[in-house]
């Protein structure tokens, strides 16, 4: 098991979001975390990457406890996110976005090279500023940034955000190539078709709490709109 | 004619002390977002620092900058590790009243071992040496002072844009939180930072102690220059603060022209408009990088 999540407690201050959650990944799997807003998905991520410190549970990485760790150690371990709304530096050309990723030092398996072969229209746009793109080429940016950082395991929140049904199709496509060298994927996203077709297992979450888990053949609509819903 | 063009020339100068001086302060603002209320003091510190150096290997003052360089450095990283990056988890205000307290302790050391009488820094006659063009008389030291300031700029800029730490430390500005998803540590990028702010105080500071006359709480009319040099400029824009300096340098001396009462009111009216007028200085972060 490459993470396995055992009853994780997380908040803001004295707002609870997460309550005893449950998740458990396989190497190599993609896993799609489903729940409308403000369900607890972000913070579920947030917390795996050690942005938000548990209050309670375990987060085990590799065997590994790393719920008390800092996000620079979590990344040089091979844990990589793709954020919300991109976050790309706007300060830093595309280039220096991508190469930011190589900060935690882990061995190189992926180079610029790669991720231009991988994304072709980011090579053309590479003394550009990242923001200057436009929204679905700033997606392969943050992806492709993402993993520079040579991950493990990849966690994408909300990547469909703002994007044309077509440029979201072309980035699921291209993540399905790059999970096929191994690459454990967990896919936070709203569009729920878009994240159990691209995935072996899904949860839905809701008010901080698993209320379903299945796997993508088994994937029930009316129980995870259920869910989903709460009715 | 040629007395405005020798006011122009001077303005020029003393604004290249005033960007000098702004520009430590603009870095911790810019990086960090620590708006240090104790550059002023710091720069008085870099003074006496100097003046201890001096004294105990006989030195000149301008050759006692090498010393002084990395010993601010030192000194940067060591305040932003122990106490500045515990401030800056405690929200934007704890920095600002850190800093202040701080002031206030600095005060109290530097009256404690040096006494409250000014002191300053001897470089004999480079001093009151000038270069004479016409009727122009130009004095070597502040045009060093202007060089000095043109030369730590650039240096900064080629750190900034042509470094990886550079890349880094724009990366921290624009986004401390996805840095460290890069497998950055930001408070220890804080640290290189603080010590990077503190190197150039520590030049500013002896500069001002070579310049003019220093005592412990002299800091304070420092920081205002270097304040309204950075606010001019634009806050958290490196360049803005060079820019920022000169227009107060400028402002400065076209008050003094006018009556020796009037200088650095000339100063602080530019100042007044600009917080009036067009408070995000000439190049704001959001329009100028690094």
């Amino acid at each position: 098991m490459l993470l396995e999540i055992k009853e994780l407690k997380a908040g803001y201050g004295e707002i609870q979001a997460l309550f005893g959650v449950e998740l458990s990944l396989e190497e190599g799997s993609t896993l799609a975390l489903i729940g409308a807003n403000g369900a607890g998905k972000s913070s579920l991520l947030r917390c795996i990457t050690g942005l938000i410190r548990p209050t309670g549970g375990q987060i085990l990485y590799n065997k590994k406890n790393i719920a008390a760790y800092r996000p620079y150690d979590i990344s040089a371990m091979g844990i990589a996110m793709v954020p919300e709304g991109r976050r790309l530096f706007p300060s830093l050309t595309v280039e220096e976005n991508l190469i930011m990723g190589q900060c935690n030092k882990r061995e190189q398996e992926w180079t610029l090279e790669r991720v231009y072969d991988l994304f072709p229209p980011l090579k053309g746009f590479r003394k550009r500023m990242g923001t200057e793109l436009s929204g679905g080429q700033q997606q392969m940016v943050a992806v492709g940034r993402a993993l520079m950082s040579n991950p493990r395991l990849l966690l994408c929140d909300e990547l469909s955000l703002g994007l044309a049904p077509v440029v979201i199709k072309d980035i699921y496509r291209t993540l399905e190539t790059v999970t096929k060298t191994g690459l454990s994927l967990i896919i936070v996203e709203q569009d729920i078709n878009q994240a159990i077709a691209a995935s072996n297992s899904f949860l839905c979450i809701r008010e901080g709490e698993i209320v379903l888990s299945g796997t993508r053949e088994n994937a029930d609509r009316n129980l995870i709109a259920k869910a989903y819903f709460g009715n | 004619m040629i007395a405005w063009i020798d006011t122009l020339i001077q303005g020029v100068l003393l604004g290249g002390f005033f960007a000098l001086s702004g520009l430590g302060l603009s870095l911790s603002f810019g990086i960090m977002h620590i708006v240090n209320i104790a550059h002023g003091d710091f720069l008085v510190v870099a003074a006496y620092l100097c003046l201890v150096i001096c004294g105990l290997f006989g030195l000149n003052p301008l050759l006692a900058i090498i010393i002084v360089i990395p010993l601010m450095f030192l000194f940067g990283y060591a305040l932003q590790k122990t106490i500045l990056n515990k401030g800056v988890d405690g929200g934007e205000l704890s920095p600002l009243l850190i800093t202040f307290g701080l002031s206030i302790i600095l005060h109290n050391l530097l009256q404690e071992f040096f006494s409250a009488d000014a002191k300053s820094l001897d470089v004999g006659a480079f001093e009151v040496a000038s270069l004479n063009i016409g009727p122009l008389h130009i004095g070597w030291l502040p045009i060093t002072i202007l060089v000095t300031t043109l030369v730590v700029y650039y240096i900064l800029h080629q750190i900034m844009e042509s470094t990886k730490f550079g890349m880094i430390v724009r990366a921290t500005v624009d986004d401390p939180e996805i840095t460290s998803l890069m497998g950055v540590d930001t408070k220890k990028i804080n640290c290189l930072g603080m010590g990077l702010s503190m190197t150039i105080v520590g030049i500013a500071g002896t500069l001002f102690g070579i310049k003019s006359s220093f005592f412990p709480l002299a800091g304070g009319l420092q920081l205002l220059f270097a304040f309204e040099a950075v606010i001019i400029g634009g806050m958290g824009s490196i360049w803005g603060t060079l820019l920022g300096g000169m227009s107060l340098g400028i402002a400065q001396t076209i008050g003094y022209r006018i009556g020796s009462g009037w200088g650095e009111f000339a100063g602080h009216l530019v100042f007044f408009l600009f917080l009036l007028l067009k408070p995000s200085g000439l190049l704001s972060k959001e329009t100028q990088h690094a």
